[in-house]
C-alpha cells in the first residue's frame, strides 16, 4: 500500500473513476490544465483528456446547471467548487434542482452528481474560504453529505458517493489535504455513504466529531487517557444521512458523549446529533450531551482564526465536565 | 475627442450600431399577407395544415384549462393564449429527440412533444405522476425557478454534444428571466461549449406586472446574445413563419456543430400571469391589449391557409370539437389516477431510504392505512 497524502487520495479516487465509468465527468474553473487549485485534478486532463476533464467559465450557478443537464443526458458529473463559501452562487442548482429532480420526476431521474469542494478553517483565507456550511447542505432534503477525515476514507467515501445514484456533497477540509498522511490501496475500494467509523473505541465517553475535528478529537482522547478515561472517537464521515446505529451503540456503551464540529454552533449538525441521542437513547445517559463548537458569529478574519476554531484543549475541557458531571 | 480616437473609441455609438441591426424579423404581416417572400419556409401543405391545428388545439386547451382551473378541478395553471406562434412553431422546427426545457407556461410545447395531456393536467393538480415522463420523450418538467432552465440547457446541450447525436436542446424563458444571472451563464456556457442549444425568450411584454422597459435599458433582449457572441435574433413572435424560420436556422446551425443561438420572440399574453389571482387591468390598458390582439397569430394564419385554400370554417370546427374531446378524456384520465400519499413522497426522496426517511414511511403508511 502507498502512503497518500488526503489530495493525493482525492486525486486517486478521481482517477479510478474516470477509467471505469466513461460516463464520469470532472470539470470546474481551472481543474483542466491546473490541476485544480488544490491540484486534487493534478495530471487527470493529460490522462483523459479535454472531453472528460474540462474547464468552465467562472460561474458556480453555471457549473450547477451543467451537472443537472449532463446528468440528464446519462453522465455522472463530478464537479468542484473552488471553494465551498461560493455555494452560495449555486444554491438554487443544488437545493433547488439536484436535490428535488427525483422527487420532481417521481422517482425517474436520477442525479448522479458528485459535488467536490474544499471547505474548513486554519489556513488564513480570504473571506469566504473557509466557512463550515455542511449543516446549510445537510437541511436540505434530497442529499448526502459526506466530509472525510483521513486518506483511506477519502478514497473510498469518493468513489462511493460518484457511485451513488443521488447528489452528493463531498467535502474537503483545507487543512487535511497535506497535513495528514495513511495507507491508501492502489486499487479501487469503496466504504458505504451513512456508515461512521469507530476511530478509537473508548468506554467512558463517546466523542462524535467529523473532518478536521476527528483529529483533535483524538488528541483529546490520547490526553484524557493519560488521566485515566477511555474515549472513544466516532468519526460520522456522512453527516446526512447519520449513522444512527453507530451513534446509538455507542451512547449506550459510554453513557456519556459530546459533539464535537468545527462549524458555529447554531443549528447544524452537533445539534442534530444531540437531538437524536436525546431522543433515541435518553435513559443510557449519565450527563447532559455538550458540545464543542465555533461560536455564533460569521467565519473570523484569518488574525482571530486560532481563538475562534475550536481545537483539542476546547474539547478536552468540555469533555472533563461531562465526566465528571 | 480627435476623429480618429472618436472612430476607434466611441461606446456610445458602438452600442446605438449593435442596437440598430435588431430589426424585428417578420415573414407574415398582421393581415395575413407574406411581406418577406425570400424567407418563406418550405413546409408543405400538411405541415402547414398541422401547424394550424395545433395553435387552434392550444387555444381551447387554454381557454379550457382556465375554465377548468375557475371550477377547481386544475391546480397551477399559467394561460398561453396570444403566445401560440411563439410556442408551436418554435416546437415545430425541432426533431423527435431534441430536448425541450419548458418554463411554466411552456407546456403545449411538451404536451406536443409527446407528454399525455392528462399528465399535464396531473402536473397542474400537483401530483407526481404529472412529472413522470415516458420513456423516450425527451422534456423536463416545466420549470418553476425563472432561468434555472438556461443552464440546465448548456448542460443538456453538452452532454447532446458528448454523445455525438444529432440533436438540440431548447429552452424557454421570458422577458423577465432575461434579467436572471442565469440567462448569461446559461448562454455564455454554451456559447463557451459551442453546445447545440437553442434559447428562447418569449418577449410577451409582462413580468406579472413589471413591464419589459424596467428590465433593462437594453433595446431588445437579442442583444444581449452578442455578449455571449452567440448569434441572435429579434422575430415578431405573433408570425408562426418567422418563429418557425430563426427556430429552424438555429437548430440547422446547432447540429453542424457552429453553437447556441438566441431568439426573442415578440408577443403578447392575453390573460393573467397565472389563475392565482393577477389581475392584468392592474397593470396593462384595453388599449394595449387591444394593440395586440389585432396581431394574433392565428387570425393572421388562418387568413394566409384560406388564402391557400387549406383552411376553412369547417376544418376548424373539426379541430376545436376534437380538441375538446381530448381534453374531456385527459381529465378523466387525471381523475382516475390514484391519488399520492406521503409515502409515496418519502419514496422519491433517494434510490434508497436513509434511516429518517425509513422511519417516517413506516409512520405515514400505518397513518395512510388507516
Amino acid at each position: 500500500m502507498a502512503q497518500m497524502t488526503m489530495i493525493q487520495a482525492i486525486t486517486d479516487a478521481l482517477r479510478c473513476e474516470l477509467k471505469d465509468d466513461e460516463n464520469v465527468l470532472v470539470f470546474g474553473e481551472d481543474v483542466g490544465v491546473n490541476g485544480g487549485v488544490f491540484r486534487a485534478t493534478e495530471g487527470l486532463q493529460n490522462e483523459f483528456g479535454e472531453d472528460r476533464v474540462f474547464d468552465t467559465p467562472l460561474a458556480e450557478s453555471g457549473i450547477g446547471g451543467l451537472a443537472v443537464g449532463l446528468s440528464l443526458t446519462g453522465y455522472r458529473p463530478v464537479p468542484e467548487i473552488q471553494f465551498f463559501g461560493f455555494v452560495f452562487e449555486v444554491m438554487d442548482s443544488i437545493s433547488g434542482q439536484l436535490a428535488r429532480y427525483r422527487y420532481r420526476t417521481g422517482n425517474t431521474f436520477n442525479m448522479p452528481v458528485t459535488i467536490r469542494s474544499p471547505f474548513g478553517g486554519g489556513v488564513h483565507t480570504p473571506e469566504m474560504h473557509s466557512d463550515s456550511l455542511e449543516g446549510l447542505m445537510a437541511q436540505q432534503p434530497g442529499l448526502k453529505v459526506v466530509i472525510p477525515s483521513t486518506p483511506y476514507d477519502a478514497k473510498g467515501l469518493l468513489i462511493s458517493s460518484i457511485r451513488d445514484n443521488d447528489p452528493v456533497i463531498f467535502l474537503e477540509h483545507l487543512k487535511l489535504y497535506r497535513s495528514v498522511k495513511g495507507e491508501v490501496p492502489e486499487e479501487s475500494y469503496t466504504i458505504p455513504l451513512g456508515k461512521a467509523d469507530v476511530k478509537r473505541e473508548g468506554k467512558d465517553l463517546s466523542i462524535f466529531a467529523y473532518g478536521l475535528m476527528v483529529h483533535e478529537s483524538l488528541k483529546a482522547a490520547e490526553e484524557l487517557e493519560k488521566e485515566g478515561y477511555s474515549v472513544e472517537v466516532v468519526d460520522l464521515r456522512t453527516v446526512q444521512p447519520l449513522d444512527i446505529e453507530t451513534i446509538i451503540a455507542s451512547v449506550e456503551k459510554t453513557n456519556r458523549a459530546i459533539v464535537v464540529q468545527e462549524a458555529q454552533k447554531q443549528a447544524g449538525i452537533a445539534a442534530n446529533v444531540v437531538a437524536e441521542i436525546t431522543e433515541r437513547a435518553i435513559l443510557s445517559l449519565e450527563a447532559p450531551v455538550l458540545r464543542v463548537a465555533a461560536p455564533d458569529t460569521i467565519y473570523p478574519f484569518p488574525q482571530a482564526e486560532n481563538i475562534w476554531l475550536p481545537n483539542y484543549k476546547d474539547i478536552l475541557e468540555t469533555a472533563k465536565k461531562v465526566l465528571t458531571f | 475627442m480627435g476623429e480618429k480616437l472618436k472612430k476607434q473609441f466611441d461606446p456610445a455609438a458602438t452600442l446605438q450600431e449593435v442596437e440598430s441591426k435588431f430589426e424585428m424579423f417578420q415573414i407574415l404581416n398582421e393581415e395575413g399577407k407574406i411581406v418577406n417572400e425570400d424567407a418563406v419556409p418550405d413546409l408543405s401543405d400538411e405541415e402547414l395544415v398541422e401547424l394550424m391545428t395545433r395553435m387552434v388545439f392550444t387555444r381551447i386547451l387554454d381557454q379550457r384549462s382556465i375554465s377548468l382551473n375557475r371550477q377547481g378541478r386544475l391546480g397551477f395553471y399559467a394561460p398561453t393564449a396570444g403566445q401560440e406562434a411563439s410556442q408551436l412553431a418554435s416546437h415545430f422546427a425541432l426533431e423527435k429527440d431534441d430536448w425541450i426545457l419548458p418554463g411554466y407556461r411552456d407546456v403545449p410545447q411538451i404536451v406536443f412533444h409527446g407528454l399525455p395531456l392528462w399528465k399535464a393536467f396531473l402536473f397542474s393538480r400537483g401530483h407526481f405522476v404529472g412529472n413522470q415522463i415516458p420513456e423516450g420523450v425527451n422534456v423536463l418538467p416545466p420549470q418553476i425557478i425563472i432561468g434555472a432552465q438556461y443552464v440546465q440547457a448548456a448542460g443538456v446541450a453538452l452532454g447532446i454534444k458528448k454523445r455525438g447525436t444529432a440533436d438540440v436542446a431548447i429552452t424557454y424563458t421570458g422577458d423577465g428571466g432575461s434579467s436572471q444571472g442565469d440567462f448569461y451563464e446559461g448562454i455564455n456556457f454554451a456559447g463557451a461549449f459551442k453546445a447545440p442549444a437553442i434559447f428562447i425568450v418569449q418577449n410577451n411584454q409582462f413580468a406579472i406586472s413589471t413591464p419589459r422597459d424596467v428590465q433593462t435599458s437594453a433595446k431588445t433582449i437579442a442583444q444581449k446574445g452578442i455578449a455571449a457572441g452567440i448569434p441572435s435574433v429579434l422575430v415578431d413572435g405573433m408570425d408562426p413563419l418567422a418563429v418557425y424560420v430563426a427556430t429552424r436556422d438555429a437548430r440547422e446551425r446547432a447540429v453542424k456543430g457552429e453553437g447556441p443561438s438566441l431568439i426573442e420572440t415578440m408577443c403578447y399574453r392575453y390573460g393573467p400571469h397565472t389563475m392565482s389571482g393577477d389581475d392584468p387591468t392592474r397593470y396593462r390598458t384595453t388599449d394595449i391589449d387591444n394593440e395586440w390582439a389585432a396581431k394574433d397569430p392565428i387570425v393572421r394564419f388562418r387568413i394566409y391557409l384560406e388564402g391557400k385554400g387549406l383552411w376553412d370554417e369547417q376544418k376548424e370546427t373539426e379541430v376545436i370539437e376534437r380538441a375538446k374531446e381530448e381534453i374531456k378524456a385527459a381529465i378523466k384520465k387525471a381523475d382516475e389516477t390514484p391519488k399520492q400519499k406521503v409515502t409515496d413522497l418519502i419514496s422519491n426522496m433517494y434510490e434508497e431510504k436513509p434511516y429518517n426517511l425509513q422511519e417516517q414511511y413506516e409512520i405515514f403508511e400505518a397513518k395512510e392505512s388507516k
